[in-house]
Protein backbone atom coordinates (compact mmCIF):
# COMPACT_ATOMS: atom_id res chain seq x y z
CA UNK A 1 0.00 0.00 0.00
CA UNK A 2 3.07 2.56 0.59
CA UNK A 3 4.55 0.89 -2.70
CA UNK A 4 1.29 2.62 -4.25
CA UNK A 5 1.24 6.31 -2.22
CA UNK A 6 4.89 6.39 -2.85
CA UNK A 7 3.89 6.59 -6.75
CA UNK A 8 1.64 8.65 -7.10
CA UNK A 9 3.12 12.01 -6.76
CA UNK A 10 5.93 10.96 -9.28
CA UNK A 11 3.05 11.58 -12.09
CA UNK A 12 1.47 13.99 -10.29
CA UNK A 13 5.20 15.98 -9.85
CA UNK A 14 5.18 17.40 -13.89
CA UNK A 15 2.07 20.22 -13.23
CA UNK A 16 -1.32 19.41 -14.83
CA UNK A 17 -2.88 20.73 -17.96
CA UNK A 18 -6.46 19.85 -16.14
CA UNK A 19 -7.29 23.10 -15.05
CA UNK A 20 -6.76 25.17 -18.96
CA UNK A 21 -10.21 26.19 -19.13
CA UNK A 22 -10.17 28.11 -16.29
CA UNK A 23 -7.29 28.90 -15.94
CA UNK A 24 -6.79 32.64 -15.37
CA UNK A 25 -8.90 32.21 -12.46
CA UNK A 26 -6.87 29.47 -11.12
CA UNK A 27 -4.16 31.52 -11.52
CA UNK A 28 -5.84 34.46 -9.22
CA UNK A 29 -7.05 31.54 -6.44
CA UNK A 30 -3.76 30.52 -6.31
CA UNK A 31 -1.95 33.98 -6.17
CA UNK A 32 -5.16 34.86 -3.46
CA UNK A 33 -4.45 32.18 -1.46
CA UNK A 34 -0.27 33.00 -0.99
CA UNK A 35 -1.57 36.21 -0.02
CA UNK A 36 -3.88 35.39 2.68
CA UNK A 37 -1.37 32.81 3.73
CA UNK A 38 1.43 35.50 3.54
CA UNK A 39 -0.62 38.24 5.23
CA UNK A 40 -1.97 36.28 8.49
CA UNK A 41 1.16 34.41 9.57
CA UNK A 42 3.01 36.59 11.50
CA UNK A 43 5.87 35.74 13.58
CA UNK A 44 8.33 34.25 10.42
CA UNK A 45 8.10 31.40 8.25
CA UNK A 46 7.76 28.78 10.40
CA UNK A 47 4.32 29.60 10.96
CA UNK A 48 3.46 30.21 7.61
CA UNK A 49 3.95 26.10 7.31
CA UNK A 50 0.86 24.60 8.90
CA UNK A 51 -1.04 27.80 7.17
CA UNK A 52 -0.22 26.43 3.73
CA UNK A 53 -0.34 23.08 4.48
CA UNK A 54 -4.33 24.16 6.10
CA UNK A 55 -4.92 25.63 2.78
CA UNK A 56 -3.54 23.59 -0.13
CA UNK A 57 -3.93 20.23 1.21
CA UNK A 58 -7.01 20.71 3.32
CA UNK A 59 -9.45 23.50 1.79
CA UNK A 60 -8.23 23.81 -1.97
CA UNK A 61 -6.86 20.01 -1.92
CA UNK A 62 -4.85 21.17 -4.44
CA UNK A 63 -2.08 18.57 -3.24
CA UNK A 64 -2.50 15.49 -0.85
CA UNK A 65 -0.97 15.16 2.57
CA UNK A 66 1.81 13.01 1.65
CA UNK A 67 3.04 14.98 -1.05
CA UNK A 68 3.00 18.18 0.66
CA UNK A 69 5.13 15.99 3.41
CA UNK A 70 8.04 15.71 0.92
CA UNK A 71 7.83 18.79 -0.59
CA UNK A 72 8.61 20.40 2.90
CA UNK A 73 11.38 18.60 3.40
CA UNK A 74 12.65 19.31 0.42
CA UNK A 75 11.97 23.13 0.91
CA UNK A 76 13.42 22.46 4.49
CA UNK A 77 16.83 21.03 2.93
CA UNK A 78 17.34 23.85 0.27
CA UNK A 79 19.20 26.86 0.91
CA UNK A 80 16.85 29.79 1.25
CA UNK A 81 13.54 31.44 2.87
CA UNK A 82 10.86 28.07 3.39
CA UNK A 83 7.92 29.62 3.17
CA UNK A 84 8.81 30.75 -0.55
CA UNK A 85 10.85 27.78 -1.48
CA UNK A 86 7.28 25.91 -0.50
CA UNK A 87 5.50 28.58 -2.25
CA UNK A 88 7.31 28.05 -5.66
CA UNK A 89 7.17 23.97 -5.31
CA UNK A 90 3.38 24.24 -4.96
CA UNK A 91 2.87 27.17 -7.97
CA UNK A 92 5.35 24.62 -9.95
CA UNK A 93 3.27 21.42 -8.97
CA UNK A 94 0.25 23.29 -10.67
CA UNK A 95 1.11 25.41 -13.10
CA UNK A 96 4.44 24.84 -14.36
CA UNK A 97 7.13 28.26 -14.31
CA UNK A 98 4.19 30.69 -13.97
CA UNK A 99 2.31 29.04 -11.21
CA UNK A 100 5.72 29.50 -9.05
CA UNK A 101 5.72 33.16 -10.13
CA UNK A 102 2.52 33.40 -8.90
CA UNK A 103 2.69 31.84 -5.82
CA UNK A 104 5.73 33.67 -4.60
CA UNK A 105 4.61 36.66 -5.44
CA UNK A 106 1.98 36.40 -3.56
CA UNK A 107 3.53 35.46 -0.44
CA UNK A 108 6.43 37.70 -0.40
CA UNK A 109 3.89 40.84 -1.59
CA UNK A 110 2.17 41.29 2.19
CA UNK A 111 5.52 41.20 4.11
CA UNK A 112 7.42 43.58 1.62
CA UNK A 113 4.46 45.93 1.20
CA UNK A 114 4.20 46.05 5.21
CA UNK A 115 7.95 46.11 6.14
CA UNK A 116 8.48 48.71 3.38
CA UNK A 117 5.42 51.17 5.47
CA UNK A 118 7.55 50.26 8.46
CA UNK A 119 10.97 51.21 7.16
CA UNK A 120 9.63 54.79 5.78
CA UNK A 121 7.93 55.35 9.31
CA UNK A 122 10.26 54.18 11.65
CA UNK A 123 13.26 55.55 10.07
CA UNK A 124 11.90 58.74 11.24
CA UNK A 125 10.35 57.62 14.67
CA UNK A 126 13.18 56.03 15.47
CA UNK A 127 15.01 58.79 17.47
CA UNK A 128 11.67 59.72 19.33
CA UNK A 129 12.30 59.30 22.73
CA UNK A 130 9.08 56.75 23.68
CA UNK A 131 10.35 54.53 21.12
CA UNK A 132 13.53 54.58 21.83
CA UNK A 133 12.94 53.31 25.50
CA UNK A 134 10.46 50.81 24.27
CA UNK A 135 13.25 49.83 21.89
CA UNK A 136 16.22 49.15 24.84
CA UNK A 137 13.41 47.06 26.48
CA UNK A 138 12.83 44.92 23.33
CA UNK A 139 16.38 44.43 22.15
CA UNK A 140 17.74 42.34 25.06
CA UNK A 141 14.76 40.18 24.49
CA UNK A 142 15.22 39.53 20.97
CA UNK A 143 18.57 38.21 21.49
CA UNK A 144 17.30 35.84 24.22
CA UNK A 145 14.52 34.93 21.93
CA UNK A 146 17.34 33.87 18.95
CA UNK A 147 18.89 32.43 21.94
CA UNK A 148 16.52 29.89 23.90
CA UNK A 149 15.67 27.82 21.02
CA UNK A 150 19.18 26.39 20.44
CA UNK A 151 19.45 23.69 22.91
CA UNK A 152 16.15 22.25 21.35
CA UNK A 153 17.49 22.74 17.93
CA UNK A 154 20.56 21.17 18.41
CA UNK A 155 19.17 18.16 20.04
CA UNK A 156 16.71 17.50 17.33
CA UNK A 157 19.74 17.98 14.86
CA UNK A 158 21.28 14.99 16.07
CA UNK A 159 23.99 17.24 17.88
CA UNK A 160 25.72 15.26 20.37
CA UNK A 161 29.49 15.08 22.72
CA UNK A 162 31.27 13.81 19.59
CA UNK A 163 30.11 16.31 16.94
CA UNK A 164 29.73 19.74 19.36
CA UNK A 165 32.89 20.76 18.44
CA UNK A 166 31.03 22.07 14.94
CA UNK A 167 28.46 24.23 16.21
CA UNK A 168 31.46 25.87 18.48
CA UNK A 169 34.27 26.01 15.97
CA UNK A 170 31.34 27.68 13.82
CA UNK A 171 30.49 30.18 16.83
CA UNK A 172 34.05 30.88 17.40
CA UNK A 173 35.46 31.31 13.96
CA UNK A 174 32.39 33.87 12.76
CA UNK A 175 32.66 35.76 16.25
CA UNK A 176 36.19 36.09 17.41
CA UNK A 177 37.60 35.42 13.43
CA UNK A 178 34.75 37.52 11.28
CA UNK A 179 34.75 34.47 9.13
CA UNK A 180 31.63 34.86 6.64
CA UNK A 181 29.40 32.63 7.59
CA UNK A 182 28.90 31.51 3.66
CA UNK A 183 32.53 29.54 4.57
CA UNK A 184 30.92 28.03 7.45
CA UNK A 185 27.89 26.37 5.22
CA UNK A 186 30.90 25.32 2.14
CA UNK A 187 33.02 23.85 4.89
CA UNK A 188 30.39 22.03 6.64
CA UNK A 189 29.27 20.67 3.21
CA UNK A 190 32.82 19.30 2.08
CA UNK A 191 33.60 18.49 5.84
CA UNK A 192 29.85 16.41 5.43
CA UNK A 193 31.08 15.10 2.40
CA UNK A 194 34.15 13.75 3.55
CA UNK A 195 32.97 12.10 6.79
CA UNK A 196 30.51 10.11 4.75
CA UNK A 197 32.89 8.87 2.28
CA UNK A 198 35.42 7.84 4.73
CA UNK A 199 32.93 6.48 7.25
CA UNK A 200 30.50 4.98 4.28
CA UNK A 201 30.20 1.72 5.66
CA UNK A 202 30.07 2.47 8.88
CA UNK A 203 27.56 4.84 8.68
CA UNK A 204 25.36 2.72 6.21
CA UNK A 205 25.14 0.44 9.11
CA UNK A 206 23.84 2.69 11.63
CA UNK A 207 21.17 4.57 9.17
CA UNK B 1 27.79 55.51 -8.23
CA UNK B 2 23.94 55.23 -7.44
CA UNK B 3 23.97 52.10 -9.42
CA UNK B 4 26.92 50.95 -7.32
CA UNK B 5 24.59 50.27 -4.07
CA UNK B 6 22.10 48.45 -6.12
CA UNK B 7 24.28 45.93 -7.53
CA UNK B 8 25.82 45.70 -3.91
CA UNK B 9 22.54 45.09 -2.80
CA UNK B 10 21.37 42.53 -5.15
CA UNK B 11 25.03 40.44 -4.94
CA UNK B 12 24.48 40.36 -1.17
CA UNK B 13 20.99 39.31 -1.14
CA UNK B 14 21.40 36.90 -3.40
CA UNK B 15 24.80 34.97 -1.38
CA UNK B 16 22.12 35.16 1.28
CA UNK B 17 19.42 33.22 -0.30
CA UNK B 18 22.23 30.83 -1.83
CA UNK B 19 23.60 30.06 0.75
CA UNK B 20 21.07 30.40 3.70
CA UNK B 21 20.47 26.76 4.59
CA UNK B 22 18.26 26.42 7.76
CA UNK B 23 15.76 29.06 7.50
CA UNK B 24 14.77 31.42 9.51
CA UNK B 25 17.15 32.45 12.26
CA UNK B 26 20.28 30.96 10.83
CA UNK B 27 19.83 33.34 7.51
CA UNK B 28 19.77 36.06 10.66
CA UNK B 29 23.73 34.90 10.74
CA UNK B 30 24.45 36.00 7.04
CA UNK B 31 22.66 38.94 6.79
CA UNK B 32 24.13 40.12 9.95
CA UNK B 33 28.01 39.45 8.17
CA UNK B 34 26.71 41.64 5.05
CA UNK B 35 25.08 44.38 6.96
CA UNK B 36 28.46 44.70 8.59
CA UNK B 37 30.76 44.26 5.92
CA UNK B 38 28.98 47.19 4.11
CA UNK B 39 28.16 49.44 6.82
CA UNK B 40 24.61 49.27 5.87
CA UNK B 41 22.72 49.78 9.57
CA UNK B 42 23.99 49.35 13.25
CA UNK B 43 23.64 46.09 15.01
CA UNK B 44 21.01 47.66 17.27
CA UNK B 45 19.26 48.52 14.18
CA UNK B 46 19.34 45.41 12.39
CA UNK B 47 18.14 44.03 16.26
CA UNK B 48 14.82 46.60 15.90
CA UNK B 49 14.36 44.98 12.44
CA UNK B 50 14.48 41.46 13.97
CA UNK B 51 11.88 42.70 16.54
CA UNK B 52 9.61 43.77 13.68
CA UNK B 53 9.92 41.35 12.13
CA UNK B 54 8.55 38.94 14.79
CA UNK B 55 5.77 41.02 15.02
CA UNK B 56 4.75 41.41 11.63
CA UNK B 57 3.30 39.17 9.13
CA UNK B 58 6.15 37.23 6.87
CA UNK B 59 9.87 35.56 6.56
CA UNK B 60 12.06 36.85 8.30
CA UNK B 61 14.55 36.64 4.79
CA UNK B 62 12.05 38.73 3.46
CA UNK B 63 11.62 41.45 6.03
CA UNK B 64 15.33 42.15 6.15
CA UNK B 65 15.89 42.13 2.50
CA UNK B 66 12.98 44.52 2.25
CA UNK B 67 14.06 46.87 5.37
CA UNK B 68 18.02 46.79 4.28
CA UNK B 69 17.09 47.28 0.79
CA UNK B 70 15.05 50.62 1.54
CA UNK B 71 17.40 51.58 4.05
CA UNK B 72 20.80 50.92 2.78
CA UNK B 73 19.49 53.03 -0.77
CA UNK B 74 16.96 55.28 0.59
CA UNK B 75 14.44 54.36 -2.38
CA UNK B 76 11.75 51.49 -2.96
CA UNK B 77 13.91 50.44 -6.04
CA UNK B 78 16.51 48.98 -3.95
CA UNK B 79 14.10 47.22 -1.40
CA UNK B 80 12.28 45.63 -4.58
CA UNK B 81 16.10 44.69 -5.50
CA UNK B 82 17.36 43.05 -2.32
CA UNK B 83 13.88 41.18 -2.14
CA UNK B 84 13.94 40.06 -5.90
CA UNK B 85 17.52 38.88 -4.95
CA UNK B 86 16.83 36.84 -2.21
CA UNK B 87 14.19 35.13 -3.54
CA UNK B 88 16.05 34.51 -7.38
CA UNK B 89 18.32 31.43 -5.53
CA UNK B 90 15.61 29.58 -4.16
CA UNK B 91 13.60 29.92 -7.50
CA UNK B 92 16.14 28.67 -9.56
CA UNK B 93 17.31 25.95 -6.60
CA UNK B 94 13.73 24.70 -6.52
CA UNK B 95 13.12 24.32 -10.21
CA UNK B 96 15.99 22.23 -10.49
CA UNK B 97 15.18 19.92 -7.63
CA UNK B 98 11.90 19.38 -8.48
CA UNK B 99 12.81 17.77 -11.78
CA UNK B 100 15.06 15.68 -9.64
CA UNK B 101 13.41 15.41 -6.93
CA UNK B 102 13.44 11.59 -6.75
CA UNK B 103 17.00 11.03 -7.93
CA UNK B 104 18.05 13.09 -5.19
CA UNK B 105 15.92 11.14 -2.47
CA UNK B 106 18.15 9.37 -0.66
CA UNK B 107 21.11 10.18 -2.97
CA UNK B 108 23.97 9.81 -0.48
CA UNK B 109 26.10 12.50 -0.87
CA UNK B 110 22.93 14.84 -0.02
CA UNK B 111 22.76 13.06 3.17
CA UNK B 112 26.41 13.08 4.26
CA UNK B 113 26.38 17.16 3.03
CA UNK B 114 23.30 17.28 5.76
CA UNK B 115 25.62 15.45 8.35
CA UNK B 116 28.36 18.73 8.19
CA UNK B 117 25.87 20.87 7.80
CA UNK B 118 22.82 20.73 10.21
CA UNK B 119 25.12 20.78 13.61
CA UNK B 120 27.10 24.32 11.44
CA UNK B 121 23.44 25.52 10.89
CA UNK B 122 23.20 25.82 15.14
CA UNK B 123 26.88 27.33 14.88
CA UNK B 124 25.24 30.40 12.82
CA UNK B 125 21.93 30.86 14.95
CA UNK B 126 24.31 30.83 17.89
CA UNK B 127 26.88 33.33 16.53
CA UNK B 128 24.19 35.33 15.50
CA UNK B 129 22.62 35.97 19.20
CA UNK B 130 26.33 36.08 20.60
CA UNK B 131 27.29 39.05 18.21
CA UNK B 132 24.05 41.01 19.03
CA UNK B 133 24.80 40.32 22.58
CA UNK B 134 26.83 44.04 22.61
CA UNK B 135 27.07 47.25 23.91
CA UNK B 136 24.24 48.62 21.32
CA UNK B 137 21.81 46.39 22.80
CA UNK B 138 22.79 45.49 26.27
CA UNK B 139 23.28 48.57 27.58
CA UNK B 140 23.24 48.13 31.34
CA UNK B 141 22.55 45.59 33.90
CA UNK B 142 18.92 46.10 33.43
CA UNK B 143 19.55 44.91 29.98
CA UNK B 144 20.98 41.63 31.22
CA UNK B 145 17.73 41.23 33.69
CA UNK B 146 15.59 41.38 30.70
CA UNK B 147 17.54 39.23 28.47
CA UNK B 148 17.34 36.54 31.03
CA UNK B 149 14.14 36.49 32.10
CA UNK B 150 12.75 36.76 28.01
CA UNK B 151 15.71 33.22 28.02
CA UNK B 152 13.68 31.66 30.78
CA UNK B 153 10.27 32.87 29.94
CA UNK B 154 10.67 31.83 25.78
CA UNK B 155 12.41 28.80 26.89
CA UNK B 156 9.70 27.39 28.76
CA UNK B 157 8.25 27.42 25.42
CA UNK B 158 4.92 28.90 26.85
CA UNK B 159 5.01 31.96 25.32
CA UNK B 160 4.61 33.69 22.26
CA UNK B 161 7.56 35.41 20.42
CA UNK B 162 5.10 38.52 19.84
CA UNK B 163 3.80 38.09 24.05
CA UNK B 164 7.50 38.38 25.06
CA UNK B 165 8.33 41.03 22.76
CA UNK B 166 5.29 43.32 24.00
CA UNK B 167 6.50 43.26 27.32
CA UNK B 168 9.49 43.64 27.12
CA UNK B 169 8.61 47.14 24.94
CA UNK B 170 6.29 47.72 28.07
CA UNK B 171 9.51 47.10 30.24
CA UNK B 172 11.39 49.14 28.51
CA UNK B 173 9.29 52.22 28.18
CA UNK B 174 8.65 51.46 32.22
CA UNK B 175 12.70 51.37 33.41
CA UNK B 176 14.49 53.65 30.91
Amino acid sequence: MTEDKRKLPKKKLNHSDSGEKSGSRLYWQMFMTFVRIGSFTIGGGYAMIPLIQKEVVENKKWMDAREFIDMLAMAQSAPGVIAINTAIFIGYKMKGLKGSLVTTLGSALPSFIIILAVAMVFTNFRDNVVVEKIFRGIRPAVVALIAAPLYKMARSAGVTWKTVFIPILAVLLIWLAGVSPIWIVLAAIAGGIIYGALHARNLSKSI
Amino acid sequence: MEAEIYIQLFLSFFKIGLFGFGGGYAIISLIQHEIEVHGWMTQSEFTDIIAISQMTPGPIGINSATYVGYTASGTVLGSIIATFAIVLPSFLIMLTLVRFFFALQGNKYLEWAFLGLRPAVIGLIGAAAILLMNRDNFIDYKSFIIFLLAFLLSFTGKFHPILLILMAGVAGFVIY
